[in-house]
């Protein structure tokens, strides 16, 4: 059970890492407009963080690992980033005064809305994976499925975004909706860590 | 029955067979191509031939307009006094930048268009040349926009023209997007944006533009499946001004092959649409999906 919802988990943030990426084209079009560099900066800035997530996050790891910190990160995360349907626009603005070529005004505007959050994110992949292994002859079975199923959710939280949530929902709704999903997440680890002890 | 068969075939393919290719390119936004058929030369962003072009420029007459829709745009001229400042956002083969710079030389045109390779087209093979009074950003329209805002930029005509008909800029059809474009407006100043007609994206742009202009003109002609929409951020010219204005632009746009007399009776102000349909905004527009 306990290893089901780790799963479970891992495999959802991939769905909202994807989801986030997709709305961060969309928030970046009005002032950066939407040509390939903007799309560069956004997954360059989603590739760096998720890579800077990956270091700290098995960094974490080492230091009296449970399924409670790991449920910490997801809620950490849902903080940093259902604010942005409120503060988006002003730390875009200020992009766009700020710096004159679109190309860094994009770069840097991904920085400031994405990174923290996605760093986060990054970080759940290498904690899942200490949370998951019991022992080297079974490690890389484990990372196999953990792989398989933060995969298959970024590619889930791609399609659906792009094809039914913009047309069905406003853009904050989604922001909203997928810190929520976060949250919730953490709830469900913190309950199943209290219920396996 | 066979024979028939292959002589249809061979219909099919017939305007294929005289076509020439001229120039053929990958931008980075599009495909753009360059053809020859039946004295025409042609800007198409992609090689389906049931898509229609872009830009076609009759190659004894190149001032001709041949498509109805850019004559459509041309109809915001029946609204106002000469523009003196013209931005046109979307380049295409430059048919109208060229045509309103030769029909008012003095004004200044700003043409805003996101492909460094539909630029060099135009030039190359459509007769364009930016001058003096005529400026080219290879831009971003929302950007050039926003940019244009902040350094104080105004027009007294602006023309809307940034949808291939493959895919649509969404960014380019929100109520944020039309208003920043209105605060770029003097006051009675006019916009003519080349629109959708015949999916439900007709019913979300005609409430998107209520929202931003109140009152605004739909301009239909039934030989096209466009439809031009000409609004203002004040109240429109009485009809005796359009009729003025008709009159005493008729020699000047004959070589465009554009009569204005004829739109006069069919700037309309009428709601037909579904009244329902969501407002485009920053946070709403699925454009192209809407489109289908």
């Amino acid at each position: 059970m306990r290893n089901v919802v780790i799963y479970v988990m891992a495999g959802l943030s991939g769905f909202v890492v994807m989801s986030f990426e997709l709305l961060g084209g969309r928030m970046l079009a009005p002032w950066f407009g939407s040509g390939i560099y903007v799309w560069g900066s956004i997954i360059t800035i989603f590739m760096t963080a998720l890579a800077i997530g990956y270091l700290l996050g098995g960094r974490l790891s080492v230091h009296q690992p449970s399924l409670t910190r790991y449920a910490s990160l997801f809620i950490f995360a849902a903080l940093l980033l259902a604010p942005l349907i409120t503060y988006a626009d002003t730390l875009l603005e200020w992009t766009f005064n700020a710096v004159a070529d679109e190309r860094y005004g994009s770069l840097l505007a991904a920085t400031l809305l994405f990174a923290p959050g996605t760093v986060l994110l990054g970080m759940i992949s290498p904690y899942s994976v200490r949370l998951l292994v019991e022992d080297a002859d079974h490690s890389g079975a484990v990372a196999g499925v953990l792989y398989f199923v933060s995969t298959l959710g970024s590619a889930l939280g791609t399609l659906l975004t792009s094809f039914y949530f913009v047309l069905w929902f406003q853009m904050n709704t989604i922001v909203i909706a997928m810190s929520a999903m976060l949250a919730l997440l953490a709830v469900l680890g913190y309950l199943t860590d209290r219920a396996s002890r | 029955m066979i024979r028939w068969m292959l002589l249809a075939l061979l219909l099919a393919f017939l305007p294929l067979a005289l076509a020439k290719t001229l120039h053929s390119e990958r931008s980075l936004y599009q495909n753009v191509l360059v053809i020859e058929r039946m004295g025409e030369i042609c800007l198409q962003f992609t090689v389906r031939v049931d898509v229609r072009n872009q830009t076609c420029m009759k190659k004894d007459h190149p001032k001709e307009m041949v498509f109805t829709y850019t004559k459509m745009m041309m109809a915001s001229l029946l609204l106002m006094d000469d523009p003196t400042l013209i931005l046109v956002v979307g380049l295409g083969g430059g048919t109208l930048p060229m045509a309103l710079q030769d029909v008012f030389p003095d004004a200044k045109i700003d043409a805003v268009e996101i492909d460094p390779a539909v630029v060099k087209v135009a030039e190359q093979f459509f007769h364009f040349k930016p001058g003096p009074n005529v400026t080219v950003f290879t831009q971003d329209a929302r950007v050039f926009g926003k940019r244009a805002a902040k350094q104080g930029k105004t027009y007294d005509l602006i023309l809307l023209d940034a949808y291939n008909g493959e895919y649509i800029p969404e960014h380019l059809m929100t109520a944020e997007y039309l208003q920043e474009t209105r605060s770029l407006l003097i006051p009675g100043g006019i916009i003519a944006a080349n629109t959708f007609a015949i999916s439900r994206l007709y019913d979300h742009e005609s409430a998107t533009y209520l929202k931003v202009f109140g009152k605004f003109l739909s301009f239909r002609v039934p030989e096209s499946a466009n439809r031009v929409v000409l609004a203002s951020n004040q109240p429109f010219q009485p009809p005796e001004f359009r009729q003025a204005r008709a009159a005493s632009l008729e020699v000047r746009l004959r070589p465009y092959a554009v009569d204005l007399s004829r739109y006069l009776n069919r700037l309309d102000g009428r709601r037909d649409w579904n009244s329902g349909a969501e407002v485009l905004t920053d946070q709403y527009s699925p454009a192209n999906q809407l489109n289908r």
